[in-house]
């Protein structure tokens, strides 16, 4: 197939936005470089080590248990007889409502004995598990069960036939999951900063709040950036190249419900503890604070409110141009699955996984020498955001765009439909429910992000997440608790928005 | 069929056309509001401050009344506040600087980025407050303390000088929040006194025996909580808790090392002017202010409990005069923040 001029200017969008994005890798591996042979010494120590082994054990604890909890959830809510599955299919994304840092702060003055370790992968696992959850519900509820049961009437047992037919098509969403899981672990800093757990990410920001030479932070950066690129082939080794999109004659009906008869008890239970743990544990505390500090409600009010403006606007802003930005390659790689088109797609996940103060201050570097009049504006701070947040736009691009079969959109070009149009009457409302997720995702992540905020952002401007981190890095628990309110107010419609992603999939 | 599927399209674009919406909306309620506004103040003086918030606000908004000049705060940490202002080199949009800690502000100082303080203004501060260079000067001060938990250890068992937290029977008996500007300081100011093999040594003990905390506040809870017997802190968080609800600090109290002991540090909090500002009278004038009598009252009425600098002015009434602090004989203007670093490094702690 010859590359039309319009598939040859997606490529060239998409390899700018792969430009773009690893512009912080090259201030970060300049810097590192740059160090010669004080880096191995600075590197090969023991503590480096210890932060080593802390990274991997979270990661190698809250990858699997939030893959194992979100799919199992999914399936109960989707394809089981359980009760009130409409009710859970909402309790279980409310999580994303929740910013990890304020569940964290929340255990922390619950159980404060529950740091470290312990502490940390509870509280991610129950942050992230939605990342999982959210794609492997939607697919399992448009799953057509007839290949399953086809599976079951050649022979096969109801366990082998769901990992022949069924766990094939939830790779995608699994392995997708389980990689925004990873490498949000990478670059978390909230919780573990609160749970007193040190990894690459916590030592890094202290490099910055300490040191006056950024070459350590970049040191440390470029573990991450290694980490990432591991993760990253992992989950291109486990995703697999099979095709999962439906083309087939005949209207889908949906799957019978699997009746879980004495397992229904169990499974309300399991869901129940999960939902306590990861929203009613952080919000009761949250209402418990707001009504110990009720004097200065009033007066809050008035602080809150232009800062809940701001914090609204830059969620919109950062949602759509991350959206904008990962379009032309999640677009590429739905049509033509080559390297290249690989690479351009996995290139902008590379950064996402440095902490935000690292991609801040490369940005604040590349401007203030390159480009000054940007320095400090509200475009810069948008692509900040853009570059860290882009794999939760692209991940959901990705699982829309497969929704709709190049084989449609070649029917379409066939009945005489032009390109544009072809895209919004054709690709679009097949994608349209992912499209809104992705904004959804990123949107949340915008209103919840710290450190390239406080970096970039235009004089002035004051969100949500700084000013709870004010407070609560005060240990101001009255002070801190409107902010995290007004976070948890905002993010719940965004989460009901993202519930529609599964319910509109069929 | 037709009809409802146009249907079900439309309500799945309906949130999508909310969202594109939505910035134009929040453009259109936010215009003219400087607050919620995205674009900075080009009129205003510029106070990058990583100061506490609650502190500079006071000041900006004091100085405003009294001068009319506008003044627009950027926040930030120490360090990397430090380290901004050096990557922006002259084209800095900070006309200010105010600093928690003199080693970040050392370190414009030695980028040659300020411009050197109005006479009045050293003046207005005690002596010794100010570098000979006179580039900057020191706005506040605060004193390193050992916070201890009452019910856990009397006050005969505390260690006599800080440095006998090293001592193998203080292992897991001891807090400290090292990840911080402030904590560099006081390491900066015992470095300075102690010379670099007693301060490594110590640094490697603190890496094995002590527990570490996220900052001064969360050591404090801790200490209060006896998660662990003593802390190592400055003093003013203890004094802004007990003058609040105690919840922090209810079953704890202060030991002073006195004696010039380098744990009875005292670190300056630094304000300068930079020399590519723009509006260079204004912010003379802002930091003359800080310094000046009214200025400094409005320090000591912010309750940070922060020691007032300003010649004549009081400092809180709770608080021990500073001058019998007994602090070691460190020049706060040498302190080498760099070296601090690589031995914090060295010990596994950075």
């Amino acid at each position: 197939m010859r590359a039309s001029s319009s598939g040859r200017g997606v490529a060239l969008a998409a390899t700018l936005v792969a430009g773009v994005t690893l512009l912080p890798l090259v201030v970060v591996l300049g810097d590192a470089l740059g160090a010669g042979d004080a880096a191995a010494r600075f590197l090969l120590r023991p503590r480096v080590g210890m932060l080593l082994g802390h990274t991997a054990a979270l990661v190698a604890v809250t990858v699997p248990a939030a893959v194992v909890l979100g799919t199992l959830a999914a399936w109960l809510v989707e394809r089981t007889a359980l009760p009130g599955a409409a009710l859970w299919r909402t309790l279980l994304l409310a999580p994303l409502a929740v910013p990890a840092f304020v569940s964290a702060y929340a255990w922390v003055s619950v159980a404060p004995s529950m740091t470290g370790f312990a502490g940390s992968a509870l509280v991610t696992t129950l942050a992230y598990f939605p990342f999982v959850f959210l794609p492997a519900a939607a697919m399992l509820r448009v799953l057509d069960p007839g290949d399953e049961e086809a599976a079951r009437s050649l022979g096969l047992s109801p366990a082998a036939a769901m990992r022949r037919t069924v766990l094939p098509r939830l790779r995608p969403a699994l392995t997708g999951g389980a990689l925004l899981v990873g490498l949000h672990l990478l670059a978390e800093y909230g919780v573990l900063e609160m749970m007193r757990f040190q990894t690459f990410t916590t030592a890094v920001m202290q490099q910055y709040a300490i040191g006056f030479s950024d070459v350590s932070g970049s040191l440390l950066a470029s573990v991450l950036l290694v980490l990432c690129l591991l993760m990253l082939t992992a989950e291109v080794v486990a995703r697999g190249r099979r095709r999962v999109s439906r083309i087939g004659p005949g209207a889908q009906r949906p799957s019978t419900p699997v009746p879980l008869g004495a397992w229904t008890v169990p499974a309300v239970v399991l869901l129940l503890v999960v939902v306590v743990l990861a929203v009613g544990v952080p919000v009761a505390t949250v209402v418990r604070w707001l009504v110990a500090g009720r004097t200065e409600l009033g007066a809050l009010a008035g602080d809150v409110a232009p800062v809940v403006v701001s914090t609204v606007g830059l969620a919109v802003l950062g949602a759509l141009a991350t959206l904008v930005a990962a379009l032309p390659a999640a677009w590429l790689l739905s049509r033509r699955r080559t390297v290249a088109s690989l690479l351009l797609e996995r290139a902008t996940f590379v950064a996402s996984a440095l902490p935000g103060v690292v991609v801040g201050l490369a940005l604040v570097t590349l401007s203030v020498r390159w480009a000054p009049g940007i320095y400090q504006t509200l475009g810069l701070l948008v692509v900040g955001y853009a570059i860290g947040f882009i794999p939760r736009s692209m991940v959901a691009l990705r699982a829309g765009l497969a929704a709709s079969p190049t084989e449609l959109s070649d029917a379409a070009r066939s009945l005489g439909l032009r390109g544009p149009s072809r895209l919004v009457r054709v690709v679009l409302p097949l994608a349209a429910p992912s499209v809104l997720a992705g904004l959804v995702l990123v949107a949340l992540a915008v209103g919840t992000e710290l450190t390239a905020t406080l970096l970039l952002a235009p004089t002035g401007v004051d969100t949500l997440a700084l000013a709870f981190w004010r407070a609560a890095a005060e240990l101001d628990y009255a002070g801190a608790a409107p902010y995290a309110a007004a976070m948890i107010a905002l993010s719940a419609p965004a989460t009901l928005l993202l519930r529609r992603q599964i319910v509109v999939a069929r | 069929m037709d009809g409802r599927t146009n249907l079900v399209t439309l309500k799945r674009r309906t949130p999508l056309a909310v969202l594109l919406l939505t910035p134009l909306a929040v453009s259109a309620c936010s215009g003219g509001s400087a607050e919620a506004g995205f674009e900075p103040e080009p009129d205003a003086l510029q106070v990058y401050s990583s100061q506490h918030r609650n502190v500079t606000e006071a000041w900006a908004e004091a100085f405003t009344e009294e001068t009319g000049i506008p003044t627009q705060v950027r926040e930030g940490q120490d360090s990397s506040m430090g380290q901004m202002i050096v990557e922006e080199g002259d084209a800095s949009p900070a006309d200010v600087f105010l600093t928690e800690n003199s080693p970040a502000m050392t370190v414009v100082e030695r980028a040659g980025l300020l411009a050197p303080v109005d006479d009045v203004t050293l003046g207005q501060v005690r002596d010794g407050m100010a570098p000979s260079s006179g580039d900057w000067t020191a706005i506040a001060a605060r004193s390193t303390v050992l916070v201890y938990n009452t019910e856990l250890i009397t006050e005969a068992e505390l260690p006599t000088s800080i440095m006998d937290l090293a001592d193998p029977a203080w292992d897991g008996r001891w807090a400290a929040a090292p990840g911080g500007a402030d904590f560099q300081a006081i390491v900066a100011g015992m470095l300075a006194d102690q010379g670099e093999e007693a301060t490594g040594a110590w640094l490697s003990a603190l890496a094995e025996n002590a527990e570490v905390y996220q900052n001064n506040i969360a050591t404090m809870n801790a200490v209060s909580a006896g998660e662990v017997p003593v802390g190592i802190m400055y003093h003013y968080y203890w004094y802004r808790d007990q003058a609040g609800d105690r919840e922090g600090s209810a079953d704890t109290a202060l030991h002073y090392f006195g004696n010039e002991d380098p744990g009875a540090f005292v670190s300056l909090s630094g304000g300068g002017v930079l020399a590519s500002s723009d509006m260079p009278d204004e912010a003379q004038r802002f930091l003359a202010y800080v310094t000046s009598p009214a200025g400094q009252q409005v320090l000591v009425d912010s309750g940070s409990m922060e020691y007032a600098v300003g010649r004549d002015v009081a400092s809180d009434p709770a608080l021990p005069p500073v001058a019998e602090l007994g602090a070691p004989p460190v020049d706060p203007f040498t302190l080498d923040a760099d070296e601090v670093v690589s031995l914090m490094t060295d010990a596994g702690i950075l």
